[in-house]
């Protein structure tokens, strides 16, 4: 972002203090708030430098949380001053009964000054996915506060999301210009010279043609015309297992992105309903109760792609076994469901009318398909189950 | 007690000192404290008159804001105070004043710079009128002063 100092400053959220937030005695301190004085008053100030000692800015604080409500947006006490009192100087002032508590959490929803209360602990969230509906209609999860990512747990969410981060955008080129090195695994790009690599990682030395070891290619220097040394056609095996597990990835990733991809898509389509709608009314004669039925089906198509995109990234992380076959059966039906519900939503106005009895049914089986495969993984995850012969990425949790 | 330390610092601070155009009527106890103002230009709505204003501290004060209005005495008194017109001011003697709402508080304000605000809101007015819905508001209100939704839409006057 450009000019982020200026702008956080602005909207009173500028770095508090230089380094750590602490109080200070300052001899002929007096403070504004009570008057009191004397050498040996504890006082606190932000940047802004506006001095008040800390019984003063306790009760001050104290009575905008307890009384006025407020939490992250509390101002400076002093005249005219903006400056939020940020999360630093409330840890050092505020009072044990005062902090936030485990059991709530803001809503992250943009405009929403909401709290949900929750009773799950953290210890809980491998077992559990605490997908939480805030009053503002907002459904987040209450472990990490990201958007409702049923059935995967919060570790793997956080996993996932790091790994795509990674991998996705650059893995496609990855895998069609470079080449592992046979020892250390480091992705290399050869971008010149000659068949004579040294990893810069591990100091590897081998050859790119064969990628076995150079010091097997004796004095052969610019090409390699060895046949198959055992080390070479070790190093092309691992070569070949980090490719594979390169495009398991994929699969799974391209899956995720997709359904993503498509809700947002539908989502575009969602906004278009309300005109569909109007003119369906128009044109079929339909009532305005008559025709909320293109609503319902939107909001479950935006759901179940929801829940589609996690299984997706909940996939990849787990071993195959026939948990997992009944996993995939499961996300396959509602897969089929989503899309020709899709499908039928994607037709012309006038068609629609037509379809509304299809369109009804559908929805119906994708909410009820979306149900049976998020409890029955939940039962699952809460059982311990997926817990056996997983994925190494489960074992973390 | 935390208000009384601080008002009995403010009100030596006064006794020694006060700004012109504002003097201090009642201050016998330390929950409720009467202030004369007069706008000191000619400003030809105020010129003659005294106001008086009304004082109210909780033990919150000052982390929590005065209860301030107007208050009126008869004409017929040694010390007539009628209630000023202003945009802002209700015939009751109500304020609208963002200063005085919990928001626009902040505890470094003091009786003085209070007076001095209303002070400088009569002083820079010229409209001779009262809020839109005076009679309204007058007849039925019935709230403290605090709980009243006020907006501060009008940063003019």
């Amino acid at each position: 972002m450009e000019h982020e100092d200026e702008t956080l400053e602005e909207a009173g959220l500028g770095r508090s203090s230089q380094g750590t937030a602490r109080t200070e005695v300052i001899p002929g301190f007096m403070c504004d708030i009570c008057c009191d004085e004397g050498d040996d008053l504890v006082s606190y100030a932000m940047r802004c430098g506006h001095r008040f000692c800390v019984g003063c800015y306790r009760q001050y604080l104290g009575q905008k949380i307890k009384e006025e409500g407020e939490a992250a947006r509390i101002e400076c006490p002093g005249e005219n001053c903006h400056r939020i009192v940020d999360s630093k100087s409330l840890d050092l002032l505020v009072t044990e009964d005062l902090q936030e508590r485990d059991n709530l959490r803001w809503c992250p929803a943009p405009e929403c000054e909401y709290a949900v209360d929750c009773s799950v602990k953290a210890r809980d969230l491998r077992r559990i996915v605490p997908t939480v509906r805030c009053r503002c209609g907002h459904e987040f999860c209450f472990g990490c506060t990201l958007n409702d990512h049923q059935p995967t747990p919060c570790t793997l969410v956080k996993m996932w999301l790091q790994k795509c981060e990674d991998d996705s955008e650059t893995a496609n080129w990855i895998s069609a210009n470079t080449k592992e090195c046979p020892k250390c695994q480091s992705t290399i790009e050869k971008n010149g010279g000659c068949n004579h690599m040294t990893c810069r990682k591990c100091k590897h030395e081998f050859c790119w043609m064969c990628m076995g070891l150079w010091s097997e290619h004796g004095t052969s220097w610019y090409n390699c015309n060895r046949y198959e040394e055992k080390s070479g056609s070790d190093a092309r095996g691992a070569q070949a297992k980090s490719r594979a597990s390169l495009e398991r990835y994929l699969h799974y990733y391209n899956r995720y992105a997709n359904h993503e991809q498509s809700a947002k898509l539908d989502k575009d389509l969602y906004l278009k309903t309300e005109k569909k709608m109007t003119s369906l009314q128009s044109a079929s004669g339909l009532s305005w109760i008559e025709v909320q039925f293109l609503d319902t089906a939107s909001q479950a198509l935006q759901q179940c792609r929801q829940t589609l995109k996690w299984t997706y990234a909940f996939a990849f992380y787990l071993a195959r076994n026939n948990l997992t076959e009944i996993f995939e059966d499961n996300q396959k039906d509602l897969e089929m469901a989503v899309e020709s519900l899709s499908e039928m939503f994607e037709k012309p106005v006038p068609e629609l009318a037509e379809l509304k009895v299809d369109i009804l049914d559908k929805t119906a089986y994708c909410n009820k398909r979306r149900v049976i495969l998020l409890s029955d993984t939940a039962e699952n995850l809460k059982n311990g189950e997926w817990m056996n012969g997983v994925f190494p990425g489960l074992l973390l949790l | 007690m935390f208000a009384s330390k601080r008002l009995s610092k403010e009100l030596l601070k006064m006794q020694d000192h006060v700004p012109p155009g504002i003097s201090i009527a009642k201050s016998d106890n330390l929950e409720e404290w009467q202030m004369d103002i007069k706008v000191l230009d000619d400003n030809p709505i105020y010129k003659g008159d005294t106001y008086r204003l009304k004082f109210t501290f909780s033990n919150k004060y000052p982390i929590e804001p005065p209860e301030v209005q107007f208050i009126e005495l008869p004409t017929t008194s040694d010390t007539p105070r009628p209630i000023p017109m202003h945009p802002h001011i209700y015939s009751n003697g109500i304020i609208c004043l963002d200063l005085l709402s919990s928001s626009g508080w902040s505890p470094v304000q003091t009786v003085e710079s209070v007076c001095m605000s209303i002070q400088s809101m009569l002083t820079a007015n010229s409209r001779n009128e009262r809020p839109p819905g005076d009679s309204e508001f007058v007849a039925y209100n019935r709230r403290r002063i605090r709980d009243i939704p006020f907006v501060y839409e009008d940063d003019n006057v």
